[in-house]
C-alpha cells in the first residue's frame, strides 16, 4: 500500500509539472481562427492575437509590392485586404481564385497582415468533364506540411 | 474489367457479415462445422479483398481513364512505379489499401491458428471480421475506388465517358520513399488490430491466463516496428520534398501516426509485467483497446479535415461513419470490461518503489501523459471551440514543451528499468549496476560542457545517452562474461549467443539504443541554422552549364577565392556555419511529365570547393503543381540542405534557403538500429542445446540453423525442460 501511495505522489508531481508546461506552450503558441466577417468585431486585446483566416483570392487583387505583396482574401461576400510580409517566396498556387490560408495579426487599421501563407488551387478538380464530385479530397499525405 | 473488383469487394462485404453470423452462431453452439465454416468465410473474405486490390493496380496500369479514381490520380507518362503509389494517394484508394493490408493480417493469424485454440479463435475471426466489415461498407459504399466516369446524355441515360489523360499525381508523392512509406505505416496501422481482436476475443471469451498476450506478443511487435519505420519514413519523406528544412511539425497528421505508437510502445513493456507477475491485466487490455482506438482515430482524423490545417482543405462526409465505427468501438470495449472484469483481477501488487515493476509503471504513465498532450494539442481547435466557442490552435511550442521532458524522463527510464530487479532493488545491488552507467553518464556529460555545450537539454540528452549506452552495453558485457567464462569462447561470440539465446531482452537493448540514436539525431535540432536570400548567378543564365561538377566546381571556386565575392559580376554568396555557397547557374529542363528549373551551386568549406549542389523546382502540367527538389549532403555531424524557393517576384532572380541541421542523419541511423533490433526480438529463441554426455562437451554441437555451435552448460541444462514447457 505505502509503495501505491508513494508511486501516486511521483505520478501527481509529473502530471502537475507537464500540466503547467503545456499551459505555458499553449499561452505562447495559440493562433485564433476567425471568419472574415469576424475580424471588424474584435475587441482591441484581440490586436496581439495570432490570427488565422482563410478565403478565395479575389481576381485582379494581387498587387506585388516591394517587400510585401497585397491582395484581398474573399469570404461570403466579405473582402479582407491581406499584405503579405512573410519571407519564404509566394507558393506557386498561389493565383485569382485560389484558396488561401493566412497566419498573421490584425492591425489597427483593419488589414491584415500575414505572416504565412498557404494557398490551394481551387480549379484542380473541376475541369474533369461529367465528374460526379467537384472536388475530391485530398489523400491525407499529399497535402504540404505547415511551416509554423 | 473495369467493375470486376467492385463485384469482388460486394461479395467479400457479404461473406465479412456471414463470417460474423457464422462465427457467433459457432461460439454458441461450438459445432465444429460451423467454426470450420466461418473460418473459411474469413479465408474467402481476404482472396476477395486482393482480388479487388488486384483489379485496381491491373486499371492503374492500363490507364483505364474511364475510372473516376485513376483518372484523378494517374496520368500516362507517369512513371511505373508511381503509377503503383497512385494506388493509395486518394482517399478510395487508401481505404481499399487499409482493407488489403489487414486482410494479409488476418489471413494469416487466421491461417497460423487454424485449427488450435478452439476456445479463442472463433471469437477473434468474429472481431476481425467485424472490422474488416467496417472498411468493406467504406469500400463498397462510401468510397468506392471502382467509380466509373459518366456523362449523362439524353433521356438521362449515361454515358461512359473516358479521359484521353489522367490528372497525374501529386508532384509532392512523387518521389521514391512515397511508395514505401505509406504500405509501410498501413502495415503498422493495421497491424495492431490483431492484438486488439486476440484481446477482445479473451475478455468476451473468458480465456484463462495470459495465453492470448504471447500468442499476440510477436504480432504486435511486427506493427510496431511497421509503425516505427513508417513514422521515420514519413519525418524524412517531409524533410526531403516538403522543402521547410524540418522533418516534424507536430501536424495532426504526423499526431495520428504518433500517438498508437506511444500506447503500443507502452503496451509492449506493460505486457511484461503481466507476464512475469500476472499484475496490470486491466491496464494491458485498455491499452490494447485504446491503441486500435487511436489507429481508428487517426486514420479518421486524416480523412475526415476535423482538425482544421493544411489537410482542412479536404472535406468529406467519410467522417461520420468513423466516428460512428469509433462509438461501436468504445461501446464494445467497455460493455465486454464490465461483463467480465472479474476475471481480470491481478495477482499481484507494486511490492517497492525501486523495482523493475515501478519502472514499468512510470514507462508507461509518461507515455500515456504524451498521448493525451498530443491527442489535446491535435484537437485543440475542436476542443476549444467546444469548450469557448472559439476556434484555438496551438503550435509547435505547446508540443515541445510537454514532449520534451517526457523524452528525457522516458530516457532516464529507458536507462534505470533493465538494471533494476523486479520486486525489489537491494542497494548494493544498486550501486553494483548503476556504477559504470552513472559514471558514463556523467563523463558524457562532462566533455559534452568541456566542448562548449550549454544548453540544457541538449546537454540533459546528451548524458542520459550517454548512461543508457552505458546501460545497454554492460548489459551486454555482464551476460557475455558469464558465458565466455563458461564456454572459453571470446566475448563477442558470447555476446551473440547471449543474444540468440533471448533473443527479445537482447534486441529489446538494441531497440533501446537505436531509440538513444534517434533522440541524439533530434537533439541537434537545438543547433539549426538557415538563411535565406536572393542570389544572382555567376555566370550569364546563357552560357552552357557545365555539367561535370569537378570541372566547372573547381575552376569557379578558383575563381571566388580571388575575387570579391560580393560583386554582381561573380554572383552572390551565401555563408552558413564552415560552408560558403555561390550560385553558379540556374537553368530549366524540360522531361516528359514535368519541367524543372534548377540551380547550382558551388558549396565551399574552408575556402576548397566540396560539392556541387543542384536544388530543383519542378512544374507539373497535368495538375498545375509544383514540387521542390532539395539538394542535400548529409554527414553524421550535420546536413547541409538547400532549396531553390522559386523567383523573387521583384528580381526574378532565384531565392535559394539554405539550412544547417545539425546530426540529422543518426535519427534514420537510430530508426534502422531499431528496425534491426525489432527483427533480432523476433527470432525465436535458440535453445541451447542439451549435450548427451559429458565426454561430447569438447566437440561442439551445432545450434538449430547450425550457424553456430550452442554448447551446453548446467544452466542451460537445468533450464531446457522450463523453456520447452
Amino acid at each position: 500500500m505505502k509503495s501505491k501511495v508513494k508511486f501516486g505522489i511521483g505520478a501527481g508531481i509529473i502530471i502537475v509539472t507537464l500540466s503547467c508546461l503545456a499551459y505555458v506552450g499553449a499561452q505562447q503558441s495559440k493562433t485564433y481562427y476567425h471568419t472574415i466577417s469576424e475580424i471588424p468585431t474584435l475587441s482591441a486585446a484581440a490586436l496581439h492575437q495570432r490570427v488565422r483566416v482563410a478565403g478565395d483570392v479575389k481576381a485582379g487583387s494581387i498587387q506585388h509590392m516591394s517587400g510585401h505583396v497585397d491582395f484581398v482574401l474573399l469570404e461570403q461576400g466579405k473582402g479582407l485586404p491581406v499584405s503579405y510580409v512573410g519571407t519564404d517566396p509566394l507558393p506557386d498556387t498561389f493565383k485569382d481564385g485560389a484558396q488561401c490560408l493566412v497566419e498573421g495579426k490584425v492591425k489597427p487599421d483593419g488589414h491584415f497582415e500575414a505572416e504565412t501563407l498557404q494557398a490551394k488551387c481551387a480549379s484542380k478538380y473541376e475541369a474533369a468533364p461529367g465528374q460526379a464530385k467537384p472536388a475530391a479530397p485530398a489523400a491525407y499525405s499529399s497535402d504540404p506540411k505547415s511551416k509554423s | 474489367m473495369d467493375l470486376f473488383g467492385s463485384y469482388a469487394l460486394l461479395l467479400a462485404f457479404a461473406l465479412a457479415i456471414y463470417a460474423i453470423a457464422g462465427g457467433i452462431a459457432a461460439v454458441i453452439t461450438r459445432r465444429p462445422l460451423l467454426i470450420k465454416s466461418a473460418r473459411n468465410a474469413g479465408f474467402a473474405v481476404c482472396a476477395l479483398i486482393w482480388l479487388a486490390f488486384g483489379s485496381l493496380v491491373y486499371l492503374f496500369f492500363t490507364d483505364n481513364f474511364a475510372m473516376a479514381y485513376v483518372a484523378e490520380h494517374s496520368n500516362r507518362n507517369l512513371g511505373n512505379l508511381y503509377k503503383f503509389s497512385a494506388l493509395w494517394s486518394g482517399q478510395q484508394g487508401s481505404l481499399l489499401f487499409w482493407s488489403f493490408l489487414l486482410s494479409i493480417y488476418v489471413f494469416s493469424a487466421l491461417f497460423a491458428y487454424r485449427g488450435k485454440h478452439p476456445e479463442l479463435m472463433p471469437y477473434v475471426g468474429v472481431v476481425l471480421a467485424s472490422v474488416q466489415l467496417f472498411f468493406l461498407t467504406l469500400n463498397n459504399f462510401v468510397a468506392s475506388p471502382f467509380t466509373v466516369l459518366a456523362l449523362p446524355g439524353a433521356g438521362g441515360v449515361l454515358h461512359l465517358a473516358s479521359q484521353v489523360d489522367g490528372h497525374g499525381l501529386n508532384p509532392l508523392l512523387q518521389y521514391p520513399e512515397m511508395v514505401i512509406h505509406p504500405p509501410v505505416l498501413y502495415s503498422g496501422y493495421t497491424g495492431f488490430t490483431i492484438p486488439f481482436a486476440f484481446a477482445m476475443a479473451a475478455l468476451i471469451g473468458r480465456y484463462p491466463g495470459e495465453k492470448w498476450i504471447h500468442l499476440t506478443r510477436k504480432w504486435t511487435m511486427i506493427a510496431w516496428c511497421f509503425q516505427s519505420a513508417g513514422i521515420l519514413l514519413g519525418a524524412h519523406w517531409a524533410y526531403a520534398v516538403l522543402g521547410w528544412g524540418g522533418y516534424w511539425a507536430w501536424d495532426p497528421v504526423e499526431n495520428a501516426s504518433l500517438m498508437p505508437w506511444l500506447t503500443g510502445t507502452a503496451f509492449l513493456h506493460s505486457v511484461m509485467m503481466q507476464e512475469k507477475r500476472g499484475m496490470m491485466r486491466v491496464w494491458n487490455v485498455w491499452l490494447v483497446f485504446t491503441t486500435f482506438l487511436l489507429v481508428i482515430f487517426g486514420t479518421f482524423l486524416t480523412r475526415s479535415g476535423v482538425v482544421s490545417s493544411v489537410h482542412a482543405f479536404a472535406q468529406s462526409s467519410i467522417g461520420t461513419w468513423f466516428v460512428g465505427f469509433l462509438i461501436i468501438i468504445i461501446s464494445a470495449c467497455l460493455i465486454a470490461f464490465l461483463k467480465n472484469r472479474d476475471y481480470l483481477r491481478s495477482d499481484n501488487q507494486l511490492d517497492s518503489m525501486i523495482s523493475r515493476e515501478s519502472s514499468f509503471l512510470f514507462n508507461n504513465l509518461i507515455l500515456l501523459v504524451a498521448c493525451v498532450a498530443v491527442l489535446s494539442g491535435t484537437l485543440f481547435p475542436v476542443l476549444s471551440e467546444a469548450i469557448r466557442g472559439t476556434k484555438i490552435s496551438v503550435g509547435p511550442p505547446f508540443f515541445n514543451r510537454v514532449n520534451i521532458p517526457i523524452a528525457m524522463f522516458l530516457l532516464f527510464l529507458t536507462g534505470v528499468g533493465p538494471l533494476l530487479a523486479w520486486r525489489k532493488t537491494s542497494a548494493e545491488s544498486l550501486r553494483k549496476n548503476f556504477g559504470w552507467p552513472l559514471i558514463g553518464g556523467l563523463a558524457t556529460a562532462v566533455i559534452a560542457v568541456a566542448f562548449g555545450l550549454r544548453e540544457f537539454y541538449v546537454t540533459l540528452c546528451l548524458m542520459l545517452s550517454g548512461f543508457v549506452t552505458f546501460t545497454v552495453f554492460s548489459e551486454f558485457f555482464r551476460g557475455a562474461r558469464v558465458i565466455a567464462a563458461r564456454t572459453g569462447s571470446n566475448l563477442i561470440s558470447s555476446a551473440a549467443q547471449l543474444t540468440m539465446r533471448n533473443t527479445r531482452r537482447y534486441g529489446g537493448y538494441v531497440i533501446h539504443f537505436g531509440m538513444v540514436l534517434v533522440f541524439i539525431g533530434i537533439s541537434g535540432q537545438a543547433f539549426n541554422q538557415d538563411k535565406q536570400m536572393e542570389m544572382s548567378p555567376g555566370q550569364s543564365a546563357s552560357q552552357s552549364l557545365s555539367r561535370s561538377p569537378g570541372v566547372g566546381g573547381a575552376a569557379q571556386a578558383g575563381l571566388y577565392n580571388q575575387g570579391k565575392p560580393a560583386e554582381m559580376t561573380t554572383g552572390s554568396v551565401m555563408t552558413i556555419g564552415p560552408y560558403t555557397l555561390h550560385l553558379q547557374n540556374f537553368d530549366s529542363d524540360q522531361q516528359a511529365n514535368y519541367s524543372s528549373e534548377r540551380a547550382t551551386i558551388d558549396v565551399d568549406k574552408g575556402g576548397k570547393s566540396v560539392m556541387m549542389l543542384y536544388p530543383q523546382r519542378r512544374f507539373y502540367p497535368s495538375n498545375e503543381e509544383s514540387g521542390t527538389m532539395v539538394a542535400i549532403s548529409s554527414t553524421l555531424k550535420e546536413d547541409l540542405y538547400v532549396v531553390y524557393a522559386g523567383r523573387s517576384p521583384d528580381s526574378n532572380l532565384p531565392v535559394i534557403h539554405a539550412y544547417l541541421n545539425p546530426l540529422v542523419k543518426w535519427i534514420w541511423l537510430g530508426g534502422l538500429v531499431v528496425v534491426l533490433g525489432t527483427i533480432l526480438a523476433l527470432l525465436p529463441n535458440r535453445q541451447a542445446v542439451m549435450v548427451m554426455s559429458p565426454a561430447a562437451e569438447s566437440s561442439p554441437i551445432l545450434g538449430g540453423d547450425g550457424r553456430q555451435p550452442a554448447r551446453a552448460s548446467i544452466s542451460a541444462r537445468s533450464q531446457l525442460p522450463k523453456d520447452n514447457v
